[in-house]
């Protein structure tokens, strides 16, 4: 099990490698369909985004309400691929890590190689459990979008597990052909 | 046969009840499939994830946190006894504001846009629901409720094979599904499959199929042969749970047959992530 801290450096994101277990601590960014759009739009008019993305991991998540006196509700990933039209120029403008579930297609893994960028799965569906890592969340941009509204969380030892990585390692791939006993 | 009355206001009452727990009271059926998962996974990474699942599964149950944040698209089906007279207003409203009233009251997350292509504007009270109903003997009214997440959804479909297909084109068809989807349905997943019927009737029965009790069976032995047939080729597809690699893609696969047109063979797959919810009353 790796410790590793966000936001990230190019170097913690080199020593990273398909199938390492980790534990994030630090600032990370909640974002998911909707948000992506407007970050995306904002980059291509050449507009500030709402926070600093340089170094940044963005999670892939939408919570449930948060319940009276308790930091977030519900809070596990949803799947990546819909962001994957809008990872490329995120991922060129600094972004580093991304955390959600499920398989990336070829662009993403192409800029994650060339600007050093990292993709972590999280369990889909551990919502109860992960939100437990939340240590603090308070909205920073877009409340009207409701649930995917983009969140600024605070996590300690949120458990993920590195799927592909910036050296083109992918534990899709892997994984699947170890344990494949397929014959149709 | 005398009518018996039913208040519309009782189906609005408990829907709302059933939203509530569906999200955080897993069925004991679904977890015993987990422990099982978890004796019969040879992953380590894949053991990790389904201790994970279960552990989570616990924390949601106690402290009635919803088990996934994605609380789902509201899909009720009603089976409605001929002998029942419905009374006190609209029965769609009703069934919508039981929605609204349990996705709010249970802090569940509203996930339904107004307009699906254009606006994608948030309805802010998960409604409106999908509803089925279907008329049957008696005077009750049976409430299901499925709490259907996005992203296993995402990864269904239908196909309308030539009946030269056979059996054999529905299981590549239905395996090469489920392998296409990797770890986007949050494997290990349970399957429903529709076979027969119309287009439109074969999804509704592939849906239909996933809220049988795991690991129960359809009742022609060659068709419950055919569930354990695309369990086993799922499961040797080495997909694991979360698609990370391993033993246990499917917990179960659940098929549901109707008969069919000479020129026809539809075949539907509804895929269910591991959070499997449903829940039903009867009014």
């Amino acid at each position: 099990m790796k410790r590793i801290s966000a936001p990230l450096t190019d170097s913690s994101v080199e020593d990273l490698r398909a199938g390492d277990e980790v534990l994030i601590s630090g600032t990370i960014y909640t974002a998911r369909d909707a948000a992506h759009k407007r970050l995306v739009e904002l980059l291509k008019k050449g507009e500030n985004l709402p926070f600093e993305i340089g170094g940044q991991i963005i999670y892939y998540a939408g919570p449930t309400p948060t319940r009276p006196g308790e930091i977030i509700g519900s809070a596990g990933p949803t799947t990546s691929y819909r962001m994957d039209p809008y990872a490329p120029l995120l991922i060129e403008h600094g972004l580093k890590g991304m955390i959600g579930k499920g398989q990336r297609t070829q662009p993403v893994l192409s800029a994650m190689k060339k600007f050093k960028a990292v993709y972590f799965a999280a369990v889909g569906g551990a919502g109860a459990l992960i939100s437990r890592a939340v240590k603090s969340s308070s909205i920073v941009a877009y409340e009207d979008l409701g649930p995917e509204a983009v969140r600024k969380l605070e996590v300690a030892d949120f458990p993920a597990i590195v799927a592909q990585d910036c050296h083109g390692g992918d534990l899709f791939v892997e994984g699947v052909k170890k344990y494949s006993r397929s014959v149709l | 046969m005398a009518k018996r009355t039913v208040q519309v206001s009782d189906i609005t009452e408990k829907l709302a009840d059933l939203c509530a727990s569906a999200s955080c009271e897993l069925d004991d059926d679904l977890i015993n499939g987990l422990e099982e998962g978890l004796r019969i996974e040879e992953s380590p990474t894949g053991k990790q994830i389904l201790e994970q699942i279960l552990e989570n599964a616990r924390i949601s149950r106690e402290t009635k946190l919803p088990s996934c944040q994605d609380t789902g698209f509201a899909v009720v089906f009603l089976e409605i006894g001929q002998d029942a007279c419905l009374e006190g207003g609209d029965l769609m409203e009703a069934v919508n504001e039981g929605v609204r009233r349990g996705y709010e009251q249970a802090y569940l997350r509203k996930s339904i846009v107004d307009d699906p292509a254009i606006d994608r504007k948030n309805t802010r009270d998960n409604t409106p629901a999908v509803v089925h109903t279907e008329i049957v003997k008696g005077d009750r009214v049976k409430i299901t409720l499925a709490a259907k997440g996005g992203g296993s959804e995402n990864m269904s479909g239908v196909a309308m094979l030539k009946p030269a297909d056979g059996i054999e084109g529905v299981k590549r068809f239905v395996v090469d599904k489920v392998k296409q989807a990797g770890g986007n349905p949050c494997p290990p997943v349970i399957i429903g499959v529709g076979i027969g019927g119309t287009f439109e009737k074969c999804a509704l029965l592939a849906k239909k199929a996933l809220l049988r009790p795991l690991g129960s069976h359809h009742p022609d032995k060659r068709y419950a042969k055919l569930e354990k047939e695309l369990l086993s080729e799922i499961n040797a597809s080495g997909v694991g749970p979360q698609g990370l690699g391993g033993r246990v893609t499917a917990l179960g696969v659940q098929v549901e047959t109707f008969p069919c047109h000479i020129a026809s063979l539809p075949v539907a797959v509804n895929v269910n992530c591991h959070a499997s919810r449903h829940k039903e009353a009867i009014v």
